[in-house]
């Protein structure tokens, strides 16, 4: 017998159990009250629903810049399922936001092994600092544009071609590139 | 672009090439401060492209020949301009995987134009997949060539890198070095005698894929099986290098060696009829099919390899690959359906043999 939504009469696609201090908090939900409820479907779009799945989480608030499984990589979006689904990772950040469950899955896959022994990349620190950095100045670019602030737009944006330029990724100068 | 025949490497000697066909090694590395390919938009792949176009002067030249005298450098492929055949030829090459040479996002390779042996796979799974194919065992070589190669390239360009993780890769499979080694071997004997599976175990366990003819995903068809790494992270390039080429591979071609020697010993009558009925159907067929060919030239190499049948080596190797449906195409100047082609293929096999004094 295939369960029902708990809103309404037809059947459940999505089933949430949650576990906090101990007590079992259930959740079943059909493709749209699922959607209302913030679910992402799988694929983007409404049809990834179509499979059921049973989604475990833990009850706690996930610790900060860790996202859950719901929740993605706060650089790309990539959620831990979506990964699950596809074997790929959305973008270098996605390393960090999914570290801890990353973990277990690269000792399977490298015997064991969970730390990088070998060639470092000759610009290994600053290119570090610079992507940060370059991920940082892009969202408060997005944000500023949004906000319909373009002196503020304009100046990131010169500091994202300087940056860019400085991580190889460019060439030419910020003064050629026209107007935001 | 592509140049007519075959690739120059695949004709050159390689050591060990009764066992080993080629090595291979390859690098996988992503450009710091871009999404990975799957999740980057069109405009990005784009971007992606321009900014390793702008780094790829000065590589090429010295692959495989330790001398940047030779020229050449690399010549740049973009994949969405490419018509399919030609496309179907760079697969059939090893140059591009099949995966990359379908699709319309933004995607090219450059390609070495000396020897073809160095290729760079831009916006395939990672931003940059560099590849450097040599003939017979020659993984330290390919990896020297392969180093400086990544040297340069990331000494003008911020790479993907974490202190913990090394090389950040689309798929955590890769990461770490990033570094994959395989060798293509031609295991007839073992095969034959019943040991394969033996290989399969042993390689299992020290933790080496074993493959088809085209790599990942790809079935096993004329003996020939590709092995390669699976360990990434953990081990520095030379360990990973060492255990695979210094330790497994010496084993296999020596197991192999063996099976054929154990083989022509008690069951040479066995192993010559084979041979012989494989040399008679490619000499006389009129219509060949893709994988019934490959069955048939790995008898053939086995029957050269062991001294039963007297021609050049690299014959059957060049074979095997003008045989395949793109090249057979090129050759033949058409577009032609599967019929025709296995006709074509045969009429090929019996003037190139016939050629050749067989």
């Amino acid at each position: 017998m295939k369960r029902k939504c708990d809103f309404c009469d037809s059947e459940a696609v999505v089933h949430e159990i949650t576990l906090a201090g101990g007590k079992k908090i259930e959740k079943h939900l059909c493709e749209m009250h699922a959607m209302e409820e913030g679910f992402e479907a799988e694929g983007g779009g409404a049809s990834g629903f179509l499979t059921s799945k049973i989604v475990l989480a833990a009850g706690q608030k996930q610790p900060a810049g860790k996202p859950g499984k719901r929740e993605g990589c706060s650089d790309c979006g990539t959620t831990f399922d979506e990964f699950r689904k596809t074997g790929l990772l959305g973008c270098s950040n996605c390393y960090e936001a999914f570290e801890e469950q990353l973990g277990p899955l690269l000792q399977r896959a490298h015997d064991g092994a969970t730390h990088h022994v070998g060639k470092i990349p000759s610009r290994a620190g600053s290119s570090v600092d610079r992507q940060q950095r370059l991920t940082a100045l892009r969202r408060q670019l997005s944000d500023a544009v949004e906000a319909e602030q373009y002196e503020r737009a304009a100046t990131l944006r010169d500091e994202i071609i300087t940056t860019e330029q400085d991580a190889g990724l460019r060439r030419g100068t910020a003064a050629s590139e026209g107007e935001v | 672009m592509v140049r007519d025949g075959c690739s120059q490497w695949l004709e050159a000697d390689g050591p060990e090439k009764d066992v080993v066909v080629s090595s291979r090694v390859r690098l996988a590395r992503n450009l710091a401060g871009y999404p990975f390919v799957h999740k980057a938009r069109a405009d990005e792949r784009e971007q992606i492209i321009e900014v390793v176009r702008g780094v790829l002067n000065g590589i090429g030249g010295d692959i495989g020949t330790g001398s940047r005298e030779s020229g050449g450098g690399v010549e740049w492929v973009d994949l969405c301009e490419l018509p399919k055949l030609e496309r179907g030829l760079l697969v059939e090459r090893h140059l591009i995987s099949k995966q990359h040479s379908k699709g319309s996002q933004p995607r090219g390779v450059a390609v070495s134009s000396s020897d073809e042996s160095l290729s760079i796979m831009v916006n395939e799974e990672d931003h940059l997949r560099i590849q450097v194919l040599q003939p017979g065992i020659a993984l330290d070589n390919a990896l020297e060539e392969i180093g400086r190669v990544d040297d340069h390239i990331e000494a003008q360009l911020d790479i993907a890198y974490s202190p913990r993780f090394g090389y950040l890769t689309a798929c955590p499979t890769n990461v770490g070095t990033g570094l994959r080694v395989s060798a293509m071997l031609h295991l007839p004997g073992l095969r034959l005698s019943g040991e394969i599976e033996k290989v399969r175990k042993a390689a299992k366990a020290m933790n080496i894929a074993v493959r088809g003819f085209y790599g990942e995903g790809s079935d096993v068809a004329g003996d020939f099986y590709q092995l390669s790494n699976q360990v990434t992270l953990g081990k520095s390039e030379q360990d990973i290098l060492g255990s695979f080429a210094g330790q497994f591979l010496p084993d296999i071609v020596e197991y192999e060696r063996s099976a054929r020697r154990s083989m022509l010993d008690s069951r040479r009558l066995v192993v010559e009829d084979q041979v012989f009925r494989a040399l008679g159907t490619l000499t006389h067929a009129r219509q060949l099919k893709a994988d019934e060919v490959l069955d048939l030239l790995s008898y053939l190499r086995f029957g050269v390899c062991t001294g039963v049948i007297d021609m050049p080596l690299d014959v059957v190797g060049k074979l095997v690959l003008l045989t395949q449906p793109s090249h057979l195409q090129r050759l033949c100047g058409a577009r032609l359906d599967q019929a025709e082609r296995r006709v074509e293929r045969a009429c090929l096999v019996r003037k190139t043999l016939s050629e050749a004094g067989v």
